[in-house]
């Protein structure tokens, strides 16, 4: 991992941790050997499809549930034994709004101060201010029950705010949010990130880490199948792609065929050599090394089998076939309702990870 | 969203220089969730009041539309027959509103924010429990106003009617933990409303309204020793109103009964419900 974090820097440490949910022969593993480390500061995202074990991870880490096997420390605490230490120290934003429906956002904010032990006059004072900075403070005695999404949103991020965490939890922050819903919880992470505080964040989305993370564990199966930064990570998966359109649909085995020869070894076999074909447009991709060596090819090779192009061009690969290289199953795109996390059972992915930690 | 950026955080948990030992963590944080149950009231006071309302309409019932028919043996009012059974049934209702609120938390995702925070654990169920107890205390001494109006009387001391009050509230605290257990184990509010309806046998099924001695063999026997009846008999004996004494020995020791019974369902729910919280997470 050429960018992994130096471990006494570490706000969050995981190794080998495991959940196992069940018993007997319906036993599953949540999380199979999680190893995770994150640096104090910054954005780090979590990157996975449904079921690849993000919320039994960040479920792990903010104490909600005891691991199985492993080591996880959140600021130095063993999330296990001193449950309580880590618990000051944190803040979560889990998938669902938590916050109290039937009272208004003051009344919720002041009963969580209180609950970490602030004092009445404290939490009176710490509710205001976290109410004026998001824009709440005159919703007055309104019960939250009748807040937009947007707002609800805002107040249970204050509520996630409140004791000043070192280390904060976003748990599919932005699942089933508008897009305008989305830009402000973004918004809101990168001014926080901006403050000091450490965000982990766990998404299905390849746009939101790209978008937000310093660095990104993919996971898969309840395990760690890759980590880097965006860049490192498209890298990965064979630096720059070529992107040919052709003119003619019949000429798509042929120029399949002459695309595979330029991918990267490490990339071929995981997704049909290597090129991605989508008939519809007459797009064939392929992941190379070396861009230009690579376009010259491509433009002789074609020439000598007589094949005719209509565009072709050179650029860096999206995080979606990053990540269809990674587990040889593309990333989902639309996020089911309440989508439950199963049991990771993708051989794939396990065998795609053994290749890019090669 | 337009936050405006604090530049740099103070220290982390500058906001909570005192730690609470666990005593002060468990009494105040259980404050502090009841406290929570309160502004909920304060929000809709109607439905508090429909509660209250609820035994008083059916000790009218009782009193009015079924008291013409019933006689109590060797003579005495039914109303002063009637009123004792019904205090103790009305400790066995409106179970569902503490059972409901719970589930409802346990599904909307705002338990997970009270257990990734440093309470202590059981002022959750803590919390709702003082808040039912508030509400049954405030229940049964409107109950006792409204069976004061239609002509109940009791012939005892002071002290044995607060015994007796303070049997009932027992009672109502130990059928309350057998709640509290039952919703974390149905989990959600549908299956609540369900459960609540075993209330009624049970609460039937005792010495609340008739004598045992007039049911058959078997159920009879069951009604002698339903918790209920402890507590109707012993209420009773302690207002010094007419009671059907059976041959039993539950139907002659109701006092000592009324006591047991409640602890020993204490005793077995409380560890139940708390365990059974405990391992919500997963």
């Amino acid at each position: 991992m050429p960018v992994s974090p130096r471990d006494e820097d570490a706000v969050i440490r995981a190794r080998e941790l495991r959940r196992t949910f069940g018993r007997g022969s319906e036993t599953r593993n949540a999380l199979d050997g999680l190893d995770l480390t994150v640096a104090r500061g910054g954005v780090h995202a979590v990157l996975g499809p449904n079921g690849a074990g993000k919320s039994t991870a960040v479920r792990v880490l903010t104490t909600l549930l005891k691991p199985t096997s492993g080591l996880a420390e959140v600021a130095g605490f063993d999330v296990a034994r001193q449950p309580d230490e880590v618990r000051y120290r944190i803040g979560l934003l889990g998938q669902h709004a938590a916050v109290d429906e039937e009272l208004s956002g003051r009344q919720n904010l002041e009963m969580f101060g209180r609950l970490y032990h602030l004092g009445g006059r404290a939490a009176a004072a710490r509710a205001g201010e976290l109410l004026a900075r998001f824009e709440l403070a005159d919703t007055g005695r309104r019960p939250v029950g009748l807040y937009s999404g947007g707002m609800r949103r805002r107040l249970d991020l204050a509520a996630s705010l409140i004791t000043r965490p070192e280390v904060l939890f976003l748990d599919e922050p932005t699942t089933g949010l508008d897009p305008r819903g989305r830009a402000e919880v973004w918004g809101a992470v990168r001014s926080l990130a901006g403050g000091g505080a450490t965000v982990l964040l766990t998404t299905q989305y390849l746009e939101e880490a790209d978008q937000l993370a310093d660095l990104i564990t993919v996971v898969d199966g309840g395990r760690r199948i890759a980590e880097g930064t965006a860049d490192q990570l498209k890298s990965q998966v064979g630096g720059d792609r070529v992107d040919v359109v052709l003119r003619d649909a019949g000429a798509l085995p042929r120029a399949r065929a002459a695309l595979a020869r330029l991918a990267p070894a490490g990339a071929r076999g995981a997704g049909g050599e290597g090129v991605v074909v989508d008939e519809d447009r007459r797009l064939l991709s392929v992941g190379v090394e070396d861009r230009m060596a690579a376009l010259t090819a491509v433009v002789a090779g074609f020439a000598e089998a007589g094949i005719e192009a209509e565009d072709i061009a050179l650029r860096r690969p999206t995080l979606d076939e990053v990540f269809l290289t990674l587990t040889g199953r593309p990333a989902e795109r639309d996020p089911g309702e309440g989508a439950a996390e199963t049991a990771g059972k993708h051989e794939g992915g396990r065998q795609a990870a053994e290749e890019v930690s090669a | 969203m337009t936050v405006t950026t604090t530049p740099a955080p103070p220290a982390p948990g500058a906001h909570a220089p005192h730690r609470p030992g666990r005593a002060r963590r468990l009494v105040g944080d259980s404050v502090t969730m009841t406290r929570r149950g309160l502004a909920h009231w304060a929000r809709q006071p109607g439905q508090f009041v429909a509660n209250q309302a609820f035994s008083v309409m059916m000790l009218v019932m009782f009193a009015y539309f079924l008291g013409g028919g019933m006689a109590v043996e060797g003579g005495g009012e039914y109303v002063d027959f009637l009123v004792p059974g019904m205090l103790a049934l009305t400790m066995a209702f409106g179970l569902e509103t503490t059972m409901v609120a719970l589930t409802t938390d346990i599904n909307r995702g705002i338990l997970d924010r009270f257990r990734s925070m440093p309470i202590a654990p059981s002022a959750v169920l803590i919390g709702r429990s003082l808040l039912d107890m508030l509400n049954s205390t405030v229940g049964l001494l409107v109950l006792v106003g409204a069976g004061w109006a239609i002509g109940w009387r009791w012939h005892a001391s002071a002290a044995e009617v607060l015994a007796a009050l303070g049997l009932l509230l027992l009672l109502r605290f130990a059928v309350l933990w057998a709640g509290i257990w039952l919703a974390l184990v149905a989990g959600k509010p549908e299956l609540v409303q369900t459960v609540q309806i075993l209330v009624w046998p049970l609460g039937f099924l005792s010495s609340a309204f008739v004598s045992p001695e007039t049911m058959p063999g078997w159920v009879g026997v069951l009604a002698d020793w339903n918790p209920m009846s402890a507590t109707a008999g012993a209420v009773r004996e302690l207002f010094g109103n007419p009671a059907w004494v059976g041959d039993s020995w539950a139907a002659q020791h109701p006092v000592p009964l009324a006591l047991l019974w409640p602890l020993v369902m204490l005793l077995v729910f409380v560890p139940l419900a708390v365990r059974r919280f405990g391992r919500l997470g997963g």
